[in-house]
């Protein structure tokens, strides 16, 4: 029996024996939203087979411009039974790759697009493996217009015992693992409501599967409590903001790519190239990895967040930071890139920054000088002193480096480029005419 | 994996150690008379006959297990290179043989192939370690009464491995035989999936898959371990 219709017979015999009433097919949106539509057991053979047909217009994000039909096609690799809701009446999930209706790869969806940069890396002989640092708050479900507020006010690394909290980080714990997402560690983080889950690393595009699954699970097991869970990037004036730090390694079959034990930093030139390469065009992936208005109030100096293009082995100010790994393992040697935020596209996120360090080990490009002093506190002359630039301070700065950038034209393919600018644009419109409270309380009196 | 029936009683050491080894549950039987006291509740999976040093009771023993209903089957015979002629008219008391002294790892891959033949047979294909059991046919796992949701190359890898109890595995034969030599992911692929395995089997039971340092993985116990 060939590998795929063995796939699919355990697919169909697994909803039949669990009893499975309904199969949810998962996609994603342009700006990285979870999008399903639910089909009973008794269409699943033909969908594995054939694929759905559905409506395109749901896939481009909230500026409506795809009307054409398109086929979403289950990846069965990624079939599970969900292990929260009803006992009773089991369901499952499946990713979908999504397809035009002749059958080739729909270059509007983001994990083909991820499938793409993978395959061009594949051809380099290289196998991408991420590992995320997921972080986020529990807050009260949101009122709109108030400021969140908070479960606890523990700090880093607190014993919350008994805490709701506490509670709601093992049950989704317990329904990662369930999910196939093995977690590293979890911890609680140095802000109020502050939490932090690390995934163990796995291939690109299981990984960004796996976030997607993630901000799913950690929002259902939140809101079964009551509780809302945000990925939002600052919710909070004040204190730190979450991120999604990035440990990136690049394998050529079993051998960590990254890793040369003659090297007074144990990184092989291609490391070397890839960090170069982020770092040279870090500011034009910028707008994918940190995609919100909201992100870039996260990117500010203080928070333990990147504010300046720049490496270091240890130095968390700088965007890119070298681990030292445990006991020299070859196997965990790998950088640290800290600017994206978990409210990105992570199919996007993951294929631009691919492209940008492949592009680094094509053209060989040269690895600047390790910035081991802290950044926040070098004058703006020292720091162009030593050439280090800063990641773009807005939205709009962000959309106009990516605007003019051929690399991440290429990586996202040119329609899928041209809707996230339009998307995004749109975002900055809308804020720019917003007047904010900052602005009322500052000037409504004293002008 | 059900109980072979091995002749005669006690077993040869090294084939003892070559069963063991390859991670086959057996026990010797002395008779045909044994053999049907100590039958376990599903029958005997099979039966490893020496014949090189009592051949008249070791035959004898073989048409026993064959005249009963349903034949005791694969069976395998062990024979000295003098007792080839032996073998003429009676096929239908043996599915294969090996010369004395064997090689382990002959006589391994012997019967490997046979059980492997005996597996596609009509009986329900269930594969029972401990409190797991997989069933090939309906591709469903369950620890105790519990059932294991898995994705596919979860339950591949389970299903290598649980029919392989006792046998340390390094990760690029597991590559190559559950994945098959096309896929292009390297052995950290199979660290990913055990790692999900034993989290989806739970604490208790996540030591049915044990990690053999710095060569690879074994299910369950290894007798020589």
């Amino acid at each position: 029996m060939p590998v795929n219709e063995q796939q699919r017979n355990y697919v169909v015999r697994t909803v039949e024996e669990r009893g499975v009433r309904l199969v949810r097919l998962w996609f994603t949106d342009v700006l990285g939203v979870l999008k399903s539509f639910a089909i009973s057991p008794a269409e699943l053979e033909n969908a594995l087979e054939d694929g759905m047909t559905f409506d395109g217009s749901s896939i481009d994000g909230f500026s409506r411009v795809q009307e054409s039909d398109v086929l979403a096609v289950p990846d069965a690799t990624t079939f599970e039974v969900i292990p929260w809701g009803d006992g009773k009446a089991a369901e499952a999930r499946v990713f979908c790759d999504i397809h035009n209706l002749d059958g080739t790869p729909f270059d509007g969806d983001p994990r083909q697009v991820l499938r793409r940069n993978l395959h061009a890396a594949r051809q380099h002989g290289f196998d991408f493996y991420i590992a995320p640092d997921i972080e986020f708050f529990y807050v009260a479900p949101p009122e709109k217009g108030q400021a969140p507020k908070l479960l606890d006010e523990a700090g880093f690394f607190d014993l919350t015992t008994n805490d709701v909290s506490s509670n709601l980080r093992k049950q989704t714990l317990r329904t990662l693992e369930a999910m196939s997402i093995p977690v590293e560690y979890a911890f609680h983080e140095d802000a109020p409501s502050q939490h932090e889950i690390d995934l163990r690393h796995t291939d690109a595009l299981t990984m960004a599967d796996s976030v997607m699954t993630f901000r799913l699970i950690v929002k259902e097991i939140a809101a079964a409590q009551g509780v809302h869970a945000t990925f939002m990037p600052k919710p909070l004036e004040g204190v730190q903001g979450s991120g999604m730090h990035l440990h990136l390694s690049l394998f050529r079959g079993d051998e960590n790519a990254f890793y040369d034990p003659d090297d007074a930093y144990n990184l092989s030139t291609v490391a070397k190239q890839f960090i170069a390469g982020l770092l040279r065009h870090a500011a034009e992936i910028t707008a994918v990895t940190n995609q919100t208005v909201n992100s870039y109030k996260r990117l500010v100096p203080g928070f333990e967040a990147p504010v300046h293009v720049s490496w270091a082995r240890n130095n968390r100010s700088g965007l890119i930071r070298v681990p030292i790994p445990k006991r020299g393992n070859p196997l965990a040697t790998r950088i640290e890139y800290r600017s994206p935020d978990a409210a990105c596209n992570p199919y996007l996120a993951f294929s631009v920054i691919l492209a940008a360090g492949l592009r680094g080990i094509e053209q060989g490009y040269e690895l600047p000088p390790e910035a081991d002093s802290n950044l926040f506190e070098l004058s703006d002359v020292q720091l162009a002193k030593l050439s280090i630039e800063q990641l773009p301070q807005s939205l709009s700065d962000a959309l106009r480096v990516m605007e003019q950038s051929e690399l991440v034209a290429d990586a996202l393919g040119d329609r899928l480029f041209e809707w996230f600018l339009r998307n995004k644009r749109r975002e900055w419109r809308e804020y720019k005419t917003h007047v904010s409270a900052f602005e009322l309380d500052r000037y409504l009196r004293a002008l | 994996m059900e109980i072979v029936a091995v002749f005669p009683d006690p077993a040869p050491p090294e084939l003892a150690r070559t069963l063991d080894l390859s991670g086959y549950r057996w026990k010797a039987i002395g008779s045909a008379a044994d053999a049907t006291r100590h039958e376990p509740p599903e029958g005997w999976a099979g039966a490893v006959v020496v014949a090189d040093s009592d051949p008249e009771s070791a035959w004898a023993f073989c048409r026993a297990l064959r005249k009963r209903e349903p034949a005791v089957e694969p069976l395998i015979v062990l024979v000295s290179g003098a007792q080839l002629a032996d073998l003429e008219l009676r096929d239908e008391l043996f599915d294969d043989f090996c010369l004395t002294p064997f090689h382990p790892r002959e006589l391994e891959a012997r019967l490997k192939h046979l059980f492997w033949r005996g597996g596609t047979s009509s009986k329900p294909e269930l594969v029972d370690y401990g409190p797991l059991t997989l069933n090939l046919e309906t591709y469903q796992a369950s620890i105790g009464s519990t059932p294991l949701d898995l994705t596919y190359m979860e339950y591949e890898l389970l299903k290598f491995l649980a029919q392989n109890p006792g046998r340390v595995f390094t990760r690029e034969i597991l590559l190559s035989r559950v994945w098959g030599y096309e896929y292009f992911g390297g052995a950290r692929t199979v660290d990913v999936h055990i790692r999900r395995l034993r989290a989806k089997m739970g604490e208790e039971h996540a030591n049915l898959i044990q990690t053999v340092r710095s060569v690879g993985y074994r299910f369950g116990q290894g007798r020589w371990a």
